[in-house]
């Protein structure tokens, strides 16, 4: 359905070049919720902007329905209205002084759609608003934090899209309340058959609601799989590590220093100078891309010499 | 005696139109060298508790009750005193170490800045205890010399940390000390809390809403919904109260069958404080309630293994 073939992303970041995205091949399926998973400064939610067409790459292409991505304006237009962005924040992404149902109806004025009220109404119920109407003349600040995350996916879904991509859509939210927002990613997908890309931090998000996970580390994936196996039975260290930090493990790993700089990618594994398990090669030599696949596989040294 | 003893610790916020109550009558005590956690979501009072310990909170928040530190009053000290208690004996680390720093002072300064103010060191002696303290967060001593932009989120909450220890506290209170830092940074700073509560037998209220880091960080939880204690207990155990319970369940273990492609919370949302509902505070939201809980509050009751929790069905039929 979408798909990101050999993707590389660059922006200038003083005097250097940072590639934010560097060598990305990740496939999201009809009707599939894929987890992209990664500290912060990993390149994920640029990875998610290149999907939307928000951000031009320096290398690769974007495909979607089996086409490249055209990025004249026309043909972007139409794109957006297949492939919706819900933000991780929705008290910034809805503006305080336009009602609910201004906020819903912005997507359908701009694609020129039918029966404004009824799209509206629609999307708002399906989004769990229910009963619509009373929810129309409300302002955001009126609502509840789990409310206003509804309405900013109801105003992704007034375009009937086909994919969404969620920037860390619970992230704002409070634990009791994500619950209910993750449960109505599931029954999006399985009602309306929406595809999604989930973008996150964490990995209990990606368990609850993912069939696939990507692992992203410094502008690569990592590793990617079914989410049963990359999370039961990672093969990657990094994947290992992020694993061994969570509360109800017993061994930790816990790695020094900070996530490093796009601009300085570390020659051979980017991972090595972090790795618990580094060895002679991983210095010097780098490692291939990983393809668009359905089964686990992980970039990493150790695994080679396995096989 | 307890280090820290709260006895029906209130905090009331005056707004235009009436008053808000944020913390309701808690009660919990804290000794030396223990780990209390305090778990809630937002509005549940948590931060405007750990404020009114070292009396933070704004004008417009009245406080009541008892709050007793090494059995002093904190509530009726002199000002005087106050300032003397503050960083010396209890000091706070405040989510969100980006604001927490003054971004055109050098940190070294920053650390020394309550050792020179409570005249615990003198310029000299205060350079030694900030090279000190960087080595015992995990940085190097040449960092004194930076400005808080050069340094990385995780690098900067150290330096909070390093802040908070600075004048050998007794008690320390850590509101969301890790909220916005990676999942790999926060479990480095967690684990320099827990090794630096554990090396210097300090006192630690942690306040999150994250039941997963307290579980793993603290010997005792307290889960606060709606300006009360509801539940309180060792951590690690099953909880009794049903809030609690869901709010363990919105964690899912990986691994967990019960939770994979099932993700759960609760309907509706947390209640606004203006408005409260009657009776038991959790009906409208209770998976379980009884037709009696929307009139009739339950206090704390015994349940069991050194908890305590504020349901109707609690020490009945569980």
């Amino acid at each position: 359905m979408l798909e990101a073939r050999n993707l590389s992303v660059e922006f200038a970041s003083r005097g250097r070049r940072a590639r934010a995205v560097d060598g990305v091949n990740l496939a999201v399926g009809a009707g599939e919720i894929v987890a992209l998973v990664g500290e912060s400064g990993c390149g994920k939610t640029t990875l998610a902007r290149t999907l939307l067409g928000l951000e031009k790459p320096a290398g690769g292409e974007v495909f979607y329905d089996g086409k490249p991505l055209s990025y004249k304006a026309r043909e972007l237009k139409a794109y957006r209205r297949r492939v919706q962005l819900v933000l991780q924040d929705p008290t910034g992404s809805l503006n305080p002084r336009q009602t609910v149902y201004e906020a819903v109806a912005e997507g359908p004025r701009i694609h020129k759609l039918p029966d404004e009220e009824k799209v509206v109404a629609d999307a708002l119920s399906r989004a769990g608003l229910r009963p619509p109407e009373r929810f129309f003349l409300r302002y955001p600040h009126e609502l509840s934090g789990g409310q206003r995350q509804r309405v900013v996916i109801a105003g992704a879904l007034a375009l009937n899209p086909d994919v969404l991509i969620a920037d860390e859509p619970v992230a704002s939210l409070d634990a009791s309340v994500r619950g209910e927002i993750l449960a109505l990613l599931l029954r999006l997908r399985d009602d309306l058959g929406l595809s999604a890309l989930v973008v996150t931090h964490d990995l209990g998000l990606a368990w609850n609601i993912a069939d696939r996970v990507a692992v992203m580390y410094l502008g690569r994936i990592v590793e990617s799989g079914p989410t049963e196996q990359v999370l039961q039975s990672p093969q990657h260290p990094y994947t290992k590590a992020l694993l061994s930090v969570l509360p109800e493990s017993p061994e930790k790993i816990v790695l020094t220093g900070e996530p490093p700089d796009p601009t300085r990618i570390p020659s051979g594994c980017r991972f090595h100078p972090r790795c618990q398990v580094v060895f002679g090669d991983c210095r010097t030599v780098p490692l291939q891309i990983l393809p668009a696949a359905e089964t686990q596989q992980a970039a990493c040294h150790l695994l080679k010499l396995d096989g | 005696m307890s280090l820290l003893e709260l006895d029906d610790v209130s905090v009331t916020y005056r707004i235009a139109g009436g008053e808000v109550p944020a913390v309701r009558g808690v009660s919990l005590a804290l000794n030396a060298g223990e780990a209390l956690g305090i778990v809630g979501e937002s509005g549940s009072g948590k931060s405007s508790l750990a404020m009114a310990i070292l009396r933070l909170l704004p004008r417009d928040a009245r406080t009541g009750g008892r709050i007793l530190l090494d059995g002093d009053d904190v509530l009726t000290m002199t000002w005087g005193r106050l300032r003397a208690v503050r960083w010396a004996e209890a000091s706070i680390v405040f989510q969100g170490a980006q604001h927490g720093l003054n971004p055109v002072r050098r940190i070294g300064e920053q650390i020394a800045e309550p050792l020179l103010v409570h005249k615990l060191a003198g310029p000299e002696k205060a350079r030694r205890r900030v090279a000190e303290l960087l080595d015992q967060v995990g940085l190097p001593a040449w960092r004194a010399k930076s400005y808080p932009h050069e340094l990385s989120g995780g690098q900067r909450q150290r330096v909070m940390i390093a802040m908070a220890l600075a004048c050998e506290p007794r008690l320390i209170i850590a509101d969301e000390p890790t909220t916005a830092l990676d999942v790999m940074v926060q479990a480095q700073v967690l684990t320099l809390i827990k090794e630096l509560v554990a090396a210097e037998d300090i006192a630690l209220l942690m306040i999150s809403h994250d039941l997963s880091v307290l579980a793993d960080l603290c010997d005792r939880l307290a889960v606060m919904y709606a300006g009360r204690v509801v539940e309180t207990g060792p951590s690690g155990g099953a909880f009794a109260h049903p809030y609690s319970r869901a709010l363990s369940a919105a964690f899912p273990t990986i691994g967990d069958p019960a939770s994979r492609l099932a993700p759960k919370g609760l309907g509706g949302d947390p209640p606004d404080p203006a408005e409260l509902p009657s009776g038991c505070v959790f009906h409208p939201r209770c998976p379980v309630a009884l037709e009696s809980c929307s009139t009739v509050n339950i206090d704390l009751r015994p349940a069991g293994d050194r908890r305590t929790a504020a349901c109707v069905l609690v020490g009945e039929e569980v």
